[in-house]
């Protein structure tokens, strides 16, 4: 330290200045809190909005709405789940070296993004006309079969009627699900392509493998990157999921409070109840976005310490004002 | 070991005194070249580093050097020559005359012998120094984690770095970052360990606690290749030193000989500049 060397001198009275008004942000704060007021005054004494209606096991706490809500998470969960995962795959698809594979997920982007989701909900549940049932087992059996002069050759292990499988929730589920796949692969390959190069270089001239690299290398540093844009994702779900009444799925929110309103004729507190609702659900996901940023984000920033102080910090204030 | 011994090895000589595998020699290479595009980086290197040596290259920016080292362990593909490592054909299997590529998993596991620190550090920045230092080892060899923590905390204590075990690399400084890539690499227990110029992204006062390691790495015995500009550590602790310019090696031998009287006019005029 050079505290020792240097000669000590008497600390000067400390800054006591005139703090620079701010009259602008005083007019501001009177504005909106005028605005605030008013929204507040009409939110309570307008009777259309029915409080105690809405807020009752009527509207928001009945039964047919908390199922829907229930079936709204699970839209919700499903279609984030199948959406991240195949994004991830189809983002490592795009980036392989493999001209192939790279084409097939640019051609899946390219198709699912142009589809507007409504279309994709009402068209999953007509899948239903194109086949009767669906079947696993040898692809081309009746081809192959009538190259071979058989008729009747089938190798199928299992089938299912297509309405069984492919109506109403999972039409609608596998219709958000895929169409997220194609938002999530472009936002998992600009992750990826965020983390330098230097990251896989180092990891495979350590003996780690091409999976490996990508595995505990790569894709953690990218979830920095990937995890604000997949909240909003998300986020944005949880509202697409009204969407799938038209496959039809009647298991789902928005359809649960429409019905209310339908049967009560009573129009606008079940649309306050859907604002509540959504309002609440997102928040929630909101506080999860928060703590899932902050766990990815760990080794970063300056929240924790400083870059690198060259001289260990010796105790409250340093050396150099003690005495 | 005799100084004599430690001489470096001409490499005419010593395809004459060892077998074609190259054995023998910790590194091997014969006409070695590299072109990136239209680019011709590397034109013709010949290198031979008996186990134990310290090899530094030098030469000015674009000369190769870094490219040179970078094939060595196969990050960067070569396009005519051959390298061998501890006897090994880097990238490639020889079989009928014909040349055929190693599968990637075969390329990692010539890797896990061969150290390399960057210029840039490279840690990995979300997990921490202890972590840093463990993951090859527990991840690529698979090796009980008890164990390598005991090692990789003897290396952070060698490299003096014992008390940021739990540290994340951005926390630390450049000298310190350095020092954990240099632990890193040998949790692996490479045969041989490449540095692809480690003090040059450096502040000045930093240079010399990286310098130090790799001082004390090389006096333990470790064969190293060292890209460089620190010419005071190719006096020291170099048992050769090449002088690389224009994709091609001008000039090598003793360090003490090549800079006290270097034969070619571009190794004269590159030391006078760097001296």
């Amino acid at each position: 330290m050079t505290s020792e060397v240097s000669v000590e001198r008497a600390r000067p009275e400390a800054i006591k200045a005139v703090p620079v008004r701010h009259p602008g942000r005083w007019v501001a704060v009177g504005v909106l809190g005028v605005l605030v007021a008013m929204f507040i005054h009409f939110l309570v004494t307008n009777e259309h909005f029915e409080w105690s209606f809405v807020l009752s096991d009527q509207v928001m706490f009945s039964q047919p709405v908390l199922e829907g809500l229930r079936g709204t998470i699970l839209l919700t969960v499903l279609s984030m789940l199948i959406g991240v995962g195949l994004g991830i795959v189809l983002a490592v698809m795009r980036l392989s070296p493999n001209p192939l594979l790279s084409t097939a997920a640019f051609g899946y982007t390219w198709f699912f993004r142009a589809m507007p989701r409504l279309v994709l909900a009402v068209l999953f549940g007509n899948f239903g006309i194109l086949w009767s049932r669906l079947s696993l087992g040898l692809p081309f059996d009746h081809e192959i079969g009538a190259l071979f002069g058989l008729h009747n050759f089938e190798a199928r292990i299992y089938s299912v009627r297509a309405v069984d499988l492919l109506s109403g929730f999972v039409a609608g589920m596998l219709a958000l699900a895929l169409s997220e796949a194609a938002y999530m692969a472009e936002i998992v390959r600009a992750g990826i392509q965020s983390v330098d190069v230097g990251q896989s270089e180092a990891a495979e001239a350590l003996g780690l493998t091409r999976g490996q690299t990508l595995r505990r290398i790569v894709l953690p540093q990218a979830m920095r990157v990937i995890v604000p844009p997949t909240g909003n994702e998300t986020i944005a779900m949880v509202k697409d999921t009204s969407l799938v009444a038209y496959t039809p799925v009647t298991w789902e929110l928005f359809f649960q409070l429409q019905a209310i309103s339908h049967r009560t004729f009573d129009v606008f507190p079940v649309l306050v109840a859907a604002c509540l609702w959504y309002l609440i659900l997102c928040s929630v996901l909101m506080v999860i976005q928060y703590y899932v940023e902050r766990y990815f984000s760990r080794g970063y920033g300056a929240r924790k310490g400083r870059p690198a102080p060259l001289v260990e910090p010796t105790g409250p204030g340093g050396v150099i004002h003690e005495h | 070991m005799s100084t004599d011994e430690r001489r470096p090895a001409d490499p005419a000589q010593v395809l004459a005194h060892d077998d074609l595998m190259g054995r023998a020699l910790m590194v091997r290479a014969e006409n070695v070249h590299k072109s990136f595009g239209h680019l011709r980086v590397l034109r013709g290197i010949d290198l031979a580093v008996r186990p134990g040596e310290v090899s530094v290259v030098i030469g000015p920016s674009g000369s190769g050097k870094s490219t040179f080292l970078r094939c060595v362990n196969h990050l960067e593909k070569i396009n005519a020559g051959r390298i061998w490592v501890d006897g090994e054909l880097i990238g490639y299997r020889e079989r009928g005359g014909k040349l055929h590529e190693l599968r990637e998993k075969e390329v990692a596991a010539q890797r896990r012998s061969i150290g390399m620190v960057f210029q840039r550090f490279n840690l990995f920045p979300h997990m921490t120094v202890l972590e840093n230092v463990m993951e090859a080892p527990c991840r690529v060899r698979r090796e009980p984690k008890s164990a390598v923590r005991e090692r990789a905390a003897a290396l952070l204590e060698r490299v003096g770095l014992a008390d940021k075990l739990d540290s994340y690399p951005g926390h630390l400084s450049g000298g310190q970052q350095q020092r954990v890539a240099i632990a890193r690499a040998l949790a692996m227990q490479p045969k041989l360990m490449l540095f692809d110029e480690p003090t040059s992204a450096l502040d000045p006062e930093l240079v010399g606690e990286v310098l130090d390691v790799m001082k004390d790495l090389a006096r333990s015995g470790m064969t190293m290749v060292v890209v460089t500009h620190e010419i005071g550590f190719a006096r020291e602790v170099g048992d050769s030193l090449i002088f690389m310019d224009g994709g091609v090696v001008v000039e090598s031998g003793p360090p003490r000989e090549v800079l006290a009287e270097p034969k070619h006019e571009r190794t004269r005029s590159f030391l006078a500049k760097v001296l």
